[in-house]
Order: C-alpha cells, then sequence, then structure tokens
C-alpha cells in the first residue's frame, strides 16, 4: 500500500518534472488555463458559455437543479463537484472559479494549496453581466468569445427596451416576505421592463422582508412571485395567505423563474422579456377597464 | 381572588386590542378598529381581519394554552419545574407538525398538520412520564425532559436538512423558537378544535390536582379516581401543545414563568392557578408578541428569544429556590 503511494508519488514527480519541457515546447506563448473547476452556480454558468470544449472540467452541484440553474440541461455534459476543498484538489484544476457566497473555509483552503481562485462577485444590475462575462473571458483566456457574447447581450437588450409613459407599481415578493430593491439585479430587470419597484415605497434599497400588512397597504398594481421549490416549508406558506391570495387576485400576477434572475448570465433576458409580457397584460387589462 | 380575575382580564383585553392597533405600518387605530368591526372591504379591513385579528387571536389561544398547561403539570407532578417547553413536550410536537409537512401530510388533508403535532406531544409526554417516573425527583424530570428535547430537536433538524427545499433549513429557527408572523384565519381554525378540547380537560383536573396536595392516598380517599386524573393531564397537554406548536413553533418558559409569578396570588391552590394561569399565559405571549413587532418589526425576531430572556433567570432563580428546599 505504502509502496504504491510511493511509486505514485515518484512516477507524478517525474512526469511533473517532464510535463512543463513538453508544454513548452510545443505551444510557448499559451498559458490558457486547461483544467478549469467551476464551484459556484453562477461562475458555472459563464464557465459553460465561454469555455473550450474539454477546457471547464467540474461544474458545481447546483448547475443541474432545474429550478435555480438557467443551464440545468446543459450542465449534465461536465462532471459534478459538490464545492468541498478535497474533491476539488483532487481534480487536479489548474483555475477555480468560485463566487462571493462561496464557503469562504474552501476558498482559503484552495488557495493554501497552492490553486488560483477567481472569487466572482454577484451582479447587481444589468451592466454587472456585461463585466462578469468580460472578467470570465479574461479568466479562461476566452476574451474574444466573450467579448462576442457581450455585444450579442447588449445589442438584444436594447432591442427589448421601451419607452413606458405610465409606469405599473410592481412587488417582488418571495418566500417569509423578502423583496428586493431597487439596487439589485432583480430591480434593475424590473426597472428596463419598465415597471417602478414597490420596495422603494417600503424603504428597501437592496433587500429585505416587506410585512405582509405593509404590502397590502402600498396596494401593488402587479405581484411577481417566484416559483415553488419541491416539498413544502413554512416559509413559502405566505405566498397562499389570504392576504396575498386576494392581492393577486384582484390585480395581475406574474411569475419569474429564479433560475431566470437569480444570476448575472444573459439568460436575464428571459426575465426581462417576461416582465415586459406581464407588463403589457397589465396595460391591456388597464385599457380594458378605461373604456 | 376576583380582584385577581379582574386584573388580568383587563390586562388581556388591553394587551389585545393594542396587538390589533400595533404593526409595521402606520394605520390610524380609530379607523383601524372601524374597519375591523365594519370588516369593511377596503385593504385596511383586510388587513386588520386577515393578518392582526389572526394574528392577536393566536397570542391569546397559545399563550393561554401554554400557561394552563404548565399550572396542570406542575400540579400534577407536585414540581414547580414541570413545563411544556422544557420537559420536551413542545420540541416533540414540533417534530410531529415537521414530519406532517416534510411528508406531504399536511398538504393532503388539513387536520393532518395539528393532529401530527398532538401525536408528536403525547409522544413526548408519555416519554418524560415514564422516564422520570409520575413521582420522579426534580432532578429526573428535568433530566429526563433534557433528553427527549434534545433528541427531538435533533431529529427536527435531520428532517429539514434532509427536505430538498431550500427554505426549510432555515426554518429550523421558528420551529426551535417560536413566531406568529404571517399567520392566517386558516391556522386560527386548525387549532381551536384541538385547544378548546384541551381546555376542557385540563380545566376539569382543578378539584383533583388540589386534593393531590394532601398526597395520592388522601385524594384517592376523597373519590379522586388518579388514573383518570393522569390521562386528563397528559392528553390536555398533549393537544394544547400540540396545537399551539403546530402553528406557532415552540415558545419556551412561558408555562413555567406565568405559574411561578400568580402562585403567591392564589395561596399556591392548583385549582384557581389553573385559570388564572391560562389570562397570565395570554398577557405574556401579548405583550412578547407586541414586541417583537415593535423592535425589530422586519427581522422577524423570534417570540421564544423573548420568553426565553425573561424565562431563564426565573428559571436559575426556581433551580436555586427547589435546591434550597430539599438540602
Amino acid at each position: 500500500m505504502i509502496r504504491a503511494h510511493l511509486r505514485n508519488m515518484v512516477l507524478g514527480g517525474v512526469i511533473g518534472l517532464i510535463a512543463p519541457l513538453v508544454a513548452t515546447a510545443q505551444d510557448a506563448p499559451d498559458v490558457r488555463p486547461k483544467r478549469v473547476v467551476s464551484i459556484n452556480l453562477c461562475t458555472d454558468q459563464l464557465a459553460m458559455m465561454l469555455a473550450d470544449p474539454g477546457q471547464l472540467v467540474s461544474v458545481s452541484v447546483l448547475a443541474r437543479e432545474p429550478e435555480s440553474s438557467a443551464m440545468a440541461d446543459e450542465a449534465l455534459g461536465w462532471p459534478i463537484n459538490h464545492a468541498r476543498a478535497e474533491e476539488i484538489f483532487l481534480l487536479k484544476p489548474d483555475l477555480v472559479v468560485a463566487g462571493a457566497f462561496s464557503s469562504q473555509a474552501t476558498v482559503q483552503m484552495l488557495r493554501k494549496l497552492g490553486l488560483p481562485v477567481e472569487v466572482f462577485e454577484p451582479a447587481l444590475s444589468l451592466e454587472d453581466v456585461s463585466a462578469a462575462m468580460t472578467r470570465m473571458g479574461a479568466a479562461l483566456h476566452q476574451d474574444a468569445r466573450a467579448a462576442d457574447q457581450v455585444a450579442g447581450f447588449e445589442a438584444r437588450l436594447a432591442a427589448l427596451r421601451e419607452q413606458v409613459v405610465n409606469r405599473p407599481r410592481a412587488a417582488i415578493y418571495y418566500a417569509n416576505g423578502y423583496s428586493v430593491g431597487d439596487q439589485s439585479l432583480s430591480g434593475h430587470i424590473l426597472a428596463t421592463a419598465g415597471f417602478d419597484n414597490i420596495a422603494r415605497e417600503a424603504g428597501i434599497p437592496v433587500a429585505g422582508n416587506i410585512p405582509l400588512e405593509v404590502l397590502a397597504l402600498l396596494d401593488p398594481d402587479v405581484i411577481i412571485t417566484g416559483q415553488r421549490y419541491p416539498a413544502a416549508s413554512r416559509s413559502e406558506e405566505i405566498l397562499d395567505h389570504p392576504v396575498v391570495r386576494h392581492l393577486q387576485d384582484a390585480r395581475l400576477r406574474g411569475t419569474i423563474a429564479d433560475r431566470d434572475w437569480i444570476c448575472g448570465t444573459p439568460h436575464v433576458l428571459r426575465a426581462v422579456e417576461g416582465l415586459i409580457g406581464l407588463r403589457h397584460d397589465y396595460e391591456a387589462v388597464a385599457r380594458g377597464a378605461g373604456e | 381572588m376576583r380582584r385577581l380575575a379582574l386584573i388580568l382580564i383587563a390586562l388581556v383585553v388591553v394587551l389585545f386590542v393594542a396587538a390589533l392597533l400595533l404593526g409595521p405600518a402606520d394605520t390610524d387605530p380609530w379607523q383601524s378598529l372601524v374597519a375591523l368591526i365594519t370588516r369593511e372591504e377596503s385593504l385596511l379591513g383586510l388587513v386588520m381581519y386577515e393578518i392582526r385579528l389572526p394574528r392577536a387571536l393566536l397570542a391569546v389561544m397559545i399563550g393561554a394554552s401554554l400557561g394552563l398547561s404548565g399550572a396542570a403539570m406542575q400540579g400534577y407532578l407536585r414540581n414547580p419545574l414541570a413545563d411544556p417547553g422544557l420537559i420536551g413536550v413542545s420540541a416533540s410536537a414540533a417534530l410531529g407538525a415537521v414530519l406532517a409537512i416534510q411528508t406531504g401530510l399536511a398538504a393532503a388533508f388539513a387536520l393532518g398538520l395539528p393532529l401530527s403535532a398532538l401525536a408528536g406531544a403525547l409522544v413526548g409526554v408519555l416519554l418524560v412520564l415514564a422516564l422520570a417516573g409520575p413521582r420522579g425527583s426534580s432532578l429526573t424530570l428535568i433530566l429526563a425532559g433534557i433528553v427527549v428535547s434534545s433528541l427531538a430537536a435533533a431529529l427536527t433538524s435531520l428532517v429539514l436538512n434532509l427536505s430538498p427545499n431550500p427554505f426549510a433549513a432555515n426554518e429550523i429557527v421558528f420551529w426551535m423558537m417560536g413566531s406568529l408572523a404571517d399567520r392566517s384565519m386558516v391556522h386560527v381554525g386548525l387549532a381551536l378544535p384541538f385547544m378548546v378540547m384541551g381546555w376542557l380537560l385540563l380545566g376539569g383536573v382543578g378539584r383533583g390536582l388540589d386534593a393531590l396536595t394532601l398526597g395520592e392516598d388522601a385524594a384517592e380517599a376523597m373519590g379522586i379516581n388518579l388514573m383518570v386524573l393522569r390521562l386528563m393531564v397528559v392528553i390536555g397537554t398533549a393537544a394544547v401543545v400540540g396545537a399551539s406548536t403546530a402553528v406557532a413553533g415552540v415558545i419556551g418558559f412561558v408555562g413555567l414563568v406565568v405559574p411561578h409569578i400568580l402562585r403567591p396570588f392564589v395561596g399556591a391552590r392548583p385549582s384557581a392557578l389553573l385559570w388564572s394561569s391560562a389570562l397570565g399565559g395570554a398577557a405574556m405571549l401579548l405583550a412578547a408578541d407586541i414586541t417583537v413587532r415593535l423592535v425589530l418589526p422586519s427581522k422577524d425576531l423570534k417570540l421564544g428569544v423573548l420568553t426565553a430572556i425573561i424565562g431563564a433567570p426565573l428559571f436559575l432563580h426556581l433551580i436555586h429556590k427547589v435546591r434550597k428546599m430539599s438540602v
């Protein structure tokens, strides 16, 4: 057992010495990372969009969950990891991409083990989406591909923007009465789609809870909720509260799946489109009532 | 005695009205009351009838239940440390409730949630009584309670951690500390039948508990059937604690603190302690719920945090007293 281990170490050492020589001989200037591991839902998606075939070695387990990942089907093409330092290290990556919400202990451990870790901050606006793609492009040495996709994203976004005169007042309402304000990605998407966010009236700039009675008295035109997750939770019960039901029946309701705006990727355009459709419905109803 | 009753009733009424009038949304008190009484078809009417009224009602119902069951258990075990939260009955009820929610039983039929919590509470009471024995000392009672409540709490956490729902694991805090946030008339309707049953059972044990203060032989000589008394206390406690926990999570210390404060005023008579603790419990929980809404309206501060801050020092004081008595 020990002998086998020793032999592996020796062989590994020898190959380790030879390998750089071979590499330098063949393609000297290319320092493009060849074994990239992503351990965060959002970096998973950016990396899957930008990496060369074979360049990305593994994505996190969340990337395959259809509720939270916009690329759940694509993710089936990559092996998954659970963002644990041990398994990441054994994948022998030459670059790890992580999110700011990844476990700090894991990131520290990986750095201590000598692995380069790029940490991506969560996107708080649509501009951040372009910035994140550019940065992932730079990290993977896929700058040209990233620039292409950024241009495509920005063109599609520009085409979606409309002049809106009467902006309906919308409330984003999640489990536990959680809501997001203007200074968040969802808030930016809501504003781009032509809504005013009721969170501002409730005094919530980034994110926070709107008590049910405050929501009711603010009387939003539209209530936007997330999709339900499997199995039950007390947190989601608030969406069945008679008051929320009453508001939804009396007003327009919409659902934007978490996967469409949880991460700052070009997939947020789906959320923008969905919300613009919702606003058109609202305008049609309002026009019908006015006539 | 009548004066105590009047004071407690007045306190509950004042706090109940305050609970209706105070909330995170600034509403005009007079308009709010009018909207509630006339069941106005406005948003304010909706807020009053569907948000604040059920919350205030639940605070009264659950507070009364916890106070009453605490007084009944203390009378039956003749031990001032018996409290459904402390001896693990509430924690077992929470396990029952969580199992009902996670297995889909609660969604499949409406009474699944309170029934399952009641079953959990029943198992908890019986376990503690079996472990501590009917005349166990304070020490064995508390130790048995620790065993039952830590096991139930661990299993509750396990079930919530295993749930595929991303919110479930965060709800461990709710089940351990309790909250009345965002409850509706549906929950009042779910809890009330079980609570009424429990109140009737526990309300009927007063004479038996009074007799029991003279010792078991004397009580039996006075015509008290100890078997029936025991069954009434066990089932009554399971019913009220099960229903309370199913809708509001575990709220500790109410059943300990309230009887302790009121005992001197009723001359330590268990029968009088029953109704006064019910009123006192209602007042305490109303006050706690008003406080959590005023202190941190958007954070949903848990009720159990407040009741523990008040209750834990009192508990310490009680242990000290019990120890001095036994030395």
